[in-house]
């Protein structure tokens, strides 16, 4: 249902806008989501578990941030751009694996933590960086962002690449099974010898690393990271992904590839906006009722 | 024990005499390059005096209108002399500046106004000749034919004015089209994506104004990935300084810049500090600081670029 749903958003834009359709804006399109989209395919393991993840966008500014940094200090060749990235990583898996842990064995709810950390890696970024950007000195660092691979932009090909394993680790494993039980119902799963907290730690520590994936592209590609602006608002477009793709925010249900098209969906949106050329103040608007729309259409159909 | 007293008598007295003014300045927190320039800006100015005993100073930076009207409350209950506030927003945060001016708190209104006339000064950009010397330059620069993109800011009054005098300076060039006009939020990323769209919408594209400098680093980056970084004129805003330093160091497309201080914040400072010190301006035979000041939007070229160029600064 939700492809067909993507499908007339597009075909209306062509109708309307026939360069909406050039292969060239249909690429720029899944390049512009996949950002998003990679936190997105994050968010809906904590969310099937039955948490929430509102540090994302903050996140991705402080991990950038640090990338950047770190970089930038190790200096500009092939082995210590991979060093930053990989320390990158590590630093992202552990913050993960501290929500994960505060929510789980702390008991505080997923909301409070996570809207903690939001608070608290924006303002890390904005005290390090005095309110200003950081730029890249590493020319081999910002030069991977916008590489083409067989004529596709790289962030789109690591999208779809970690869709694909998301969806194989989400459907096809025990450890995906899981994710499903101790979000549909708590109890069972703990009667099912499941270990609950361990489950749901380790979604926040696949969010914190698809947050560092995206944000080494991001800030790959923009040669910097804007401590105040960069990222803010992703949390809530990745959640409006994973709803618009059927994730249930109660936990329990959702599919990567619901996630994929969510994502997708809400970049035709963005693109359409310009490309029709929508009135300044209408564009909030406009974007609003598609996205209650793709939902209301996919919840009568069932 | 009366030593003590002696002591603590003396104490007392040289504290009240340690900071005879004390100076809040309220500001909203960095939420984008220009304000992040802002805050910079304030503490820059706060330490200039820092070895001055006889003034101290307190800032704080809100997220939104309600935040800032606690922190300016707060200013008041500490007793302050000189309230420099950038207000958040201009209605909700009118009430608590008159009821500092009535106060009688020397009181600063920077950039954004407040909807009534009771305070001391108020020191601003200005926005309408910021557009139209963009609007200005780049009709010209096209001599007054071409294909012409606007990315504007945060949808706003600020942003509307800036806009509405952009078409009014290119109005009289029928031949110059805005072909889109859409918002990038100030934001560099958001720039880029709707840069990227209109460049495949648009096959033809003579010249972009982006309604600051953060913005146009994204449309730059759009432009150099589509391999069209060629023949097109680029105009940003408020001299953010990598864009000064390419302006200074003969950047292809970009030759121009228009002001739109973030400093304003350190001249409101030092405004209060000389009224509290009864001081007037150099060559004004007035006596006192002047009620209303337009700062000029000043032209940055080539040849003035590195007067304006402040390396250390945020933004």
């Amino acid at each position: 249902m939700i492809v067909f749903v993507l499908l007339g958003l597009m075909v209306f834009s062509g109708i309307i806008t026939p360069a909406f359709l050039k292969p060239r804006n249909i690429l720029n399109i899944f390049w512009q989501t996949s950002y998003v989209g990679i936190i997105a395919i994050g968010i809906t393991f904590v969310m099937i578990a039955g948490g929430i993840d509102l540090s994302v966008g903050s996140m991705l500014a402080l991990m950038g941030a640090f990338a950047i940094t770190t970089s930038n200090k190790l200096g500009d060749n092939l082995g210590s751009t991979l060093v930053s990235i990989l320390l990158t990583y590590g630093l992202g898996a552990l913050l993960g694996l501290g929500m994960g842990l505060l929510t789980t064995k702390g008991k505080i709810p997923a909301f409070i933590t996570t809207l903690g950390g939001m608070a608290i890696y924006r303002s890390l970024v904005l005290n390090f960086a005095n309110g200003g950007v950081y730029m890249s000195f590493s020319r081999t660092f910002s030069s991977f962002g916008m590489k083409f691979i067989a004529g596709l932009p790289l962030p789109m090909v690591v999208f779809i690449v970690y869709a694909i394993l998301a969806h194989i680790v989400l459907d096809r494993t025990r450890f995906g099974r899981y994710v499903y039980a101790v979000g549909a119902n708590e109890t069972a799963a703990v009667y099912s010898a499941i270990k609950v907290d361990l489950i749901r730690t380790i979604t926040y520590v696949i969010s914190g690393v698809s947050v560092v994936t995206s944000a080494v592209l991001l800030s790959s590609m923009m040669a910097s990271v804007s401590s105040s602006s960069t990222g803010s608002g992703f949390e809530l477009d990745a959640i409006a992904a994973a709803v618009i793709g059927g994730t249930s925010l109660s936990g329990g249900k959702g599919t990567i590839f619901g996630t994929f098209f969510g994502a997708l969906i809400l970049g035709v949106v963005n693109n359409m906006l310009v490309m029709l050329n929508v009135a300044v103040y209408l564009q909030g608007m406009v974007k609003g009722l598609i996205i209650i729309a793709a939902v209301l259409l996919q919840n009568i159909r069932k | 024990m009366k030593r003590f007293l002696v002591v603590l008598m003396i104490v007392m007295t040289l504290l009240s005499f340690a900071a005879k003014f004390k100076i809040g300045v309220a500001i909203p927190a960095a939420d984008h390059g220009w304000t992040g320039g802002m805050v910079w800006w304030a503490q820059y100015a706060i330490k200039q005096y820092q070895k001055d005993p006889d003034l101290e100073f307190y800032l704080v930076t809100a997220r939104e209108p309600s935040e800032q009207i606690a922190q300016v409350q707060a200013l008041l209950a500490r007793g302050i002399n000189a309230l420099v506030i950038n207000p958040y927003e201009s209605a909700p945060l009118t009430p608590i500046c008159v009821q500092a001016f009535r106060q009688g708190i020397f009181t600063v209104i920077v950039d954004r106004g407040i909807v009534s006339e009771e305070y001391n000064v108020y020191i601003a950009g200005d926005n309408y000749m910021y557009g139209y010397l963009a609007g200005k330059y780049i009709a010209e620069k096209l001599k007054g034919k071409g294909n012409v993109v606007v990315i504007r800011g945060i949808p706003s009054t600020i942003d509307d004015e800036r806009v509405k005098a952009f078409k009014d300076a290119i109005a009289p060039y029928p031949d110059i089209k805005i072909i889109a006009e859409q918002p990038g939020y100030w934001s560099r990323e958001k720039a880029f994506e709707v840069m990227q769209t209109l460049l495949t919408k648009f096959p033809q594209i003579d010249a972009v104004w982006t309604g600051d400098d953060d913005m146009l680093h994204g449309v730059l980056i759009a432009l150099r990935q589509a391999g069209r970084d060629k023949n097109i004129v680029l105009v940003g805003g408020a001299c953010e300084k990598n864009i000064v330093k390419m302006i200074m160091d003969g950047h292809p497309l970009i030759e121009v810049n228009f002001t739109y201080p973030p400093n304003m914040i350190a001249t409101a400072i030092n405004l209060a500090v000389m009224a509290l010190r009864g001081q007037s301006l150099n060559g004004f035979y007035q006596k006192g600081i002047p009620r209303k000041i337009i700062l000029s939007t000043e032209t940055v070229t080539r040849q003035n670029a590195k007067d304006y160029y402040f390396p250390d600064s945020v933004f």
